[in-house]
């Protein structure tokens, strides 16, 4: 049985803060956990057989550095990120490794919080070795206190070997003075399912990502699903791209983004390089209030056999719906919140109930506000 | 119940009902006949409160009190409710929510009032995307069921729907109209466009109108005035009134 996450520096509001990015330092239907606040590992724990959560450095010493996978789906000079988490004498972050066969019903959680105003830099591992399944949810808060800025700097890998799943789910509550650079991509192996899963609808100075999936082995999947809402000030580059290399493989990117005077670049890029390989792409986006939704999906096929394809629609909200719905007595606003919260609703095939559920629920905060 | 007086609507620029007078008492149904075009959905729309219908003259007063200038839910939430003839597809809201939030408080009947017009399997889907003709109707029946207006306005409720559809929907109106009660102590009204009549089949109706080029042209026994539609078609049956 997990034990609490034993915090007593987390003030009850930060507390809040992290459970709605769904960290929940009970443990209730977690099987594991690594929790960095800042720049200090506070805990690295599994209770699940067959499953390793380690801190970075403790992995490296256990692993003998971890050669076949430190560095080698993402390289340490791609940019002044990469450099930089690359250059730490006393790396951060965590590893976790699902072992051949095991399986994890409960998720691991994996929390990154920031307190002070600083650069708290991770490079994490997580690999999936063959017929394991692994289900992951990242949630990434940010202190009340963090006053005039602070940076996230994150690196991770993913290796899913053959017939094996990973499901990482992200959840992020940063706040108005928080910059964030995720870099982070993943070979998926033969059979294997590769699900990236990607929330974020409290403010956030600027978040810029371009996860890539490859997918070497025949018949493995990835799915990149982002739910996104930007408030003013708010400046999102987020894209996801699929490499389809093995035959049979296919990918589906989806975003859901609302502006609400923010700015959201949506990008998306598949590359279909084998025949039998399928990709599609999808961008809908709603302006609320005057701000930018730029969405830049490509899809690019060298093959005969290769399938792929793309929609990007940006709009508003239909006053035909929002009528329809006040003619049941729901209340303009009442109504409004209710369209644009199935606007959000993406259920993403393959997910756990808990991860299904966990999304929805931050969702829903966001609802309660009316958006 | 509704009494609408001297009602004159444009829709932009363009006046589209003239002068309707029409008055629907507390427990009675009415039936609102006329060609394509002709302005019934509008008249219903208007009444319903939607905001593209611009009331430039006169008023619409509801058990007593002047709606004219509420807003739809306003007006939904004193009792008026409308069955859509072509209801707008919202992505991600499934049918199930939408229920729970028109009822409330009374969340525990939706299954059991969804098994009845057999949509339970359409709780968790998406409003009205890919339902069929009959399923849309269904869906309409069982969202009013869960508001239980006082007054009823169905726009077409047979369009597209098959005969078994056209009973189950046709029966489970005639309850909302409280059709099964003693005359004396029906307390639900409705206006309903129909173009086929086939709806009357399963419920009674009190009165007839038809309607030509935005205005009420005439009124009648409901079964008569579609017989004479049925036999010699709206032109010859305005023609009376312009001989």
């Amino acid at each position: 049985m997990p034990q609490p996450v034993n915090v007593t520096e987390i003030s009850k509001t930060d507390r809040e803060r992290l459970a709605q990015t769904g960290i929940d330092l009970e443990m209730k239907n977690r099987c594991g956990s690594y929790l960095q606040m800042d720049q200090d590992v506070v805990h690295a724990e599994c209770a699940e057989e067959g499953i390793e959560v380690l801190s970075y450095k403790k992995a490296m010493e256990k692993y003998d550095g971890l050669k076949e996978y430190a560095w080698k789906v993402v390289s340490p000079e791609k940019d002044e990120v990469t450099k930089y988490v690359a250059a730490q004498k006393d790396p951060k972050g965590y590893v976790i490794i699902a072992h051949k066969g095991s399986n994890n019903i409960f998720p691991i959680q994996a929390c990154l919080f920031l307190g002070r105003e600083q650069i708290q830099h991770v490079h994490n591992i997580i690999i999936a070795e063959e017929g394991a399944e692994l289900h992951i949810i990242s949630g990434c808060a940010s202190g009340e206190h963090v006053g005039t800025g602070g940076m996230h700097y994150g690196v991770s890998e993913f290796y899913v070997k053959k017939n094996a799943k990973i499901s990482f789910t992200m959840i992020h509550n940063w706040s108005e003075n928080i910059e964030v650079y995720p870099r982070s991509a993943s070979i998926v192996e033969e059979n294997g399912v590769f699900l990236s899963n990607y929330v974020c609808m409290q403010p956030v100075k600027k978040v810029q990502m371009y996860p890539t999936a490859t997918l070497k082995g025949e018949n493995s999947v990835a799915r990149f699903s982002s739910v996104v809402i930007a408030t003013p000030g708010s400046y999102m580059d987020l894209g996801s791209r699929a490499i389809l290399e093995g035959a049979g493989a296919s990918a589906e990117l989806i975003t859901r983004a609302i502006t609400k005077g923010g700015t959201i670049m949506s990008r998306g890029h598949i590359n279909g390089k084998t025949a039998g390989t399928r990709g599609h792409l999808e961008c809908k986006g709603l302006i609320l209030k005057d701000g930018i939704i730029y969405a830049v999906p490509e899809i690019e096929g060298s093959v005969v056999g290769t399938e792929l394809s793309h929609e990007a629609a940006v709009g508003k909200l239909a006053r035909e719906e929002i009528e329809y719905l006040m003619a049941r007595g729901l209340d303009e606003d009442e109504a409004t919140a209710t369209i644009i919260r199935g606007f959000l609703d993406v259920k993403i095939s393959g997910l756990p109930e808990a991860l299904q559920q966990q999304i929805d629920a931050s969702i829903d905060e966001a609802e309660k506000s009316g958006f | 119940m509704l009494d609408i007086k001297d009602l004159h609507v444009k829709v932009g620029d363009k006046e589209v009902l003239h002068d309707i007078n029409l008055h629907i008492g507390e427990g009675e149904t009415h039936v609102l006949l006329g060609p394509n075009g002709s302005g019934k959905t509008t008249l219903l729309m208007t009444i319903m409160g939607y905001s593209q219908y611009t009331i430039t003259e006169g008023k619409i007063v509801f058990k007593g009190e002047d709606v004219t200038n509420m807003k739809a839910h306003e007006r939904a939430k004193r009792g008026i409710g409308m069955l859509f003839q072509r209801p707008p597809t919202i992505s991600g809201l499934k049918l199930g929510k939408l229920l729970s939030a028109i009822s409330r408080t009374k969340t525990e009947n939706i299954p059991e009032l969804a098994k009845s017009l057999h949509m339970d399997k359409f709780l968790e889907r998406d409003i009205n995307k890919g339902f069929s003709g009959g399923e849309i109707k269904r869906s309409e029946v069982l969202q009013l069921t869960m508001q239980n207006p006082d007054f009823i306005m169905l726009d077409e409720p047979e369009s597209g729907v098959d005969i078994e559809n056209i009973s189950l929907i046709g029966n489970a109106i005639g309850s909302l109209l409280e059709k099964d009660k003693h005359i004396i102590k029906r307390q639900k009204s409705g206006l309903i466009i129909t173009h086929t009549g086939y709806i009357l089949d399963y419920l009674e109706t009190d009165r007839g109108h038809v309607m030509c080029d935005g205005q009420i042209k005439c009124h009648g026994n409901p079964r008569e005035i579609l017989k004479d539609i049925k036999q010699h078609g709206y032109k010859e049956c305005l023609e009376c009134r312009n001989p």
